[in-house]
């Protein structure tokens, strides 16, 4: 047909002119293709946005034998026995929920510390290094992450800090409970610790590039009247920006809920709860990581599986959380692409 | 002026001096992890550099041996990977800054797509497992691919929509002026305008993947032996490097630092290249 002949390969560059038939015919071909071409390429676009149903989908399938057989109960009890077959996830659950915690509160502080660096006080010929050394953490694998962390980071740990720390802090009533526990430097904290080190690269760059869209004018006014550079930061940049830095920290929460590999090596592999964040525990992922290929048992994978549905749709809210925020500011801001 | 004798002035500076003083110590606690771990990296990485990591196959514990299997599983994967996935992140790219204007199923795909951009990649090695190995009963290479090209997509979709977006709106209408038909004009003016754009999405999307372990385990999962055949379990760097690095043999380890550096070099390179000799700014 004559609309196929005209594909993109067949013809040198520049045919655009040169069509075959009367220009009204030419018109129409071309307006065929391009029907084609969008369809085309919505086709992918509708992948895109199908994959995420699917996901859901195949999760849910594959871990309904569990949420059948154990109902709600699955995601606040703390049983995980492959001999009796009776599985309840909640202690994977809150090992991931605490490690983020822990990473969010470390990391947050040094990622808003870092973007303050970066956008107020660093020389503008060390900007692009610094910020790329910075994103630099982000590219770094995450099993280097972990083998970093069980051969060298865990002993040092272990070490110089827990024995520290349970001295110090440790003795203190109240928030001293949350210092107990083997100082061996694997377990709960020794994940967060690491955990913050991998967010900071996220929630470092969009408090940066949320920071540079604060208008210049107001922060002129408010050194006009004699504030500090603090105060400035302090008490118009993060106003101004507070939902974009919120976005931010979400997403970083996003990547450390379903951070695997890095915290596989240090947790520790244990189905406890424990307040003691020495003690070993377990998160969502490493407990897949670790155990899905030896689960044989149809229950004890499907329970698994519903801990992966756990994750995904934790990790789901979380980021689509962030991205409403962050959208709300850039809209705010008007017109910045 | 007398401000300097002024106890509530002197109190704002010296918070004011402090708290910058902290965001030096924050720049400097991102910048001693960076060079802490590239430092262990190196250390261990290079003394178990050797020629053999190239030409022989993963030993058995206590003997003599290399990564070659696992660096042609992890190349060949990979490859795959970008190869189906790229075109398919380009496309929906297109789609999006080209003709999703205005359109709700545009918004609600670009939503989509950056909440898959940071997904758990451990749930996507899940799905893949659940979906084909399950079914077809053994673990393969072409699993492996699948999974990695599903991280793959969404850095490819972002990344070209972001490029396609800073071409201006005048070379769009000279070239539709002239009377070239859209698809002509979006992929022989806009696409070829911002082509650097594109391949720098590329190169931080194969960045991206070459360094994942998690989606592997339940997929390619890993091989001892030398193999080519990507339709049965095929060894690749992540996964050997965290079997031999949880291992309690000395050889295994040593090997795991010098996977774990080949693979760190490659990853920073990749993402060194796409920052500097493809980086473009059209504005």
């Amino acid at each position: 047909m004559f609309a196929m002949r005209s594909g993109p390969m067949s013809r040198p560059r520049p045919p655009a002119t040169r069509g075959s038939g009367p220009p009204a015919k030419r018109a129409a071909a071309g307006a065929w293709q391009d029907a084609v071409f969008e369809r085309l390429t919505q086709g992918f676009a509708l992948a895109v946005l199908a994959t995420l149903g699917a996901i859901l989908l195949v999760l849910f399938a594959a871990a309904w034998p569990a949420l059948a057989a154990f109902g709600p109960a699955f995601f606040v009890t703390n049983v995980w026995n492959p001999v009796t077959g009776i599985f309840g996830g909640l202690a994977p659950i809150y090992g991931t929920l605490v490690t983020s915690a822990i990473a969010l509160a470390i990391g947050v502080p040094v990622s808003f510390g870092i973007a303050l660096f970066l956008t107020e006080l660093c020389p503008s010929a060390l900007k692009r290094p610094l910020g790329t050394a910075v994103e630099l953490l982000a590219a770094i694998p995450s099993i280097i992450y972990g083998m970093w962390g069980l051969f060298v980071f865990a002993p040092w740990f272990a070490d110089h800090v827990q024995p520290l720390a349970q001295a110090t802090v440790g003795e203190v009533p109240v928030l001293g409970a949350l210092f107990q526990g083997p100082p061996s430097g694997i377990g709960l904290m020794t994940a967060g610790v690491i955990l913050s080190v991998m967010i900071i690269p996220y929630i470092a760059s969009v408090m940066r590039e949320v920071f540079d869209l604060v208008p210049p004018v107001l922060k002129e006014s408010a050194y006009g009247l004699g504030a500090t550079t603090w105060e400035v930061v302090w008490n118009v940049v993060l106003p101004y920006t507070r939902v974009g830095v919120v976005g931010g920290i979400m997403l970083g929460l996003g990547r450390a809920l379903g951070e695997t590999m890095a915290v596989t090596f240090v947790i520790g592999n244990a189905y406890k709860i424990s307040a003691g964040l020495f003690n070993p525990g377990n998160s969502i992922a490493s407990a897949l990581a670790n155990e899905f290929n030896e689960a044989s048992d149809p229950v004890h994978r499907a329970s698994l599986v519903a801990l992966g549905l756990v994750l995904f749709v934790l990790t789901f809210v979380v980021l689509a959380l962030s991205r409403l925020l962050i959208a709300r500011l850039e809209k705010g801001e008007g017109g910045r692409a | 002026m007398g401000a300097e004798r002024n106890a509530i002035y002197r109190r704002r500076v010296l918070v004011n001096r402090f708290n910058l003083l902290m965001s030096l110590g924050a720049m400097a606690f991102g910048m001693l992890f960076l060079f802490w771990i590239l430092a262990v990296l190196f250390g261990n990485g290079v003394a178990a550099l050797s020629p053999t990591l190239f030409s022989q196959p993963t030993p058995p514990p206590g003997s003599a041996g290399g990564l070659a299997n696992a660096i042609a599983g992890s190349v060949a994967m990979v490859a795959v990977a970008t190869l189906v996935g790229a075109p398919v992140g380009v496309l929906a790219g297109v789609y999006l800054a080209e003709f999703g204007a205005g359109s709700r199923f545009a918004d609600a795909t670009r939503f989509i797509n950056d909440i898959l951009l940071s997904a758990p990649s451990i749930v996507l090695g899940l799905v893949v497992y659940i979906a084909w190995v399950a079914r077809v009963g053994h673990f393969s290479g072409w699993a492996g691919s699948a999974a990695l090209g599903l991280i793959a997509i969404p850095v490819v979709v972002r990344t070209t929509e972001n490029m396609l977006r800073l071409v201006p709106a005048s070379l769009r209408e000279a070239a539709v002026a002239l009377g070239a038909p859209r698809w002509r004009v979006i992929l022989q003016v806009t696409l070829r305008a911002v082509r650097g754009g594109v391949i720098t999405g590329v190169l931080l999307a194969v960045a991206r993947i070459a360094g994942e372990t998690a989606p592997l385990l339940f997929t390619a999962l890993n091989n001892q032996f030398w193999s080519t055949d990507m339709n049965g379990p095929m060894a690749n760097l992540p996964v050997v490097i965290f079997q031999f690095a949880m291992s309690p043999y000395d050889d295994w380890q040593a090997l795991a630092w010098a996977g774990a550096l080949l693979i760190t070099l490659a990853v920073l390179a990749l993402n060194v290249l796409a920052r500097t000799v493809f980086r473009q700014d059209i504005h």
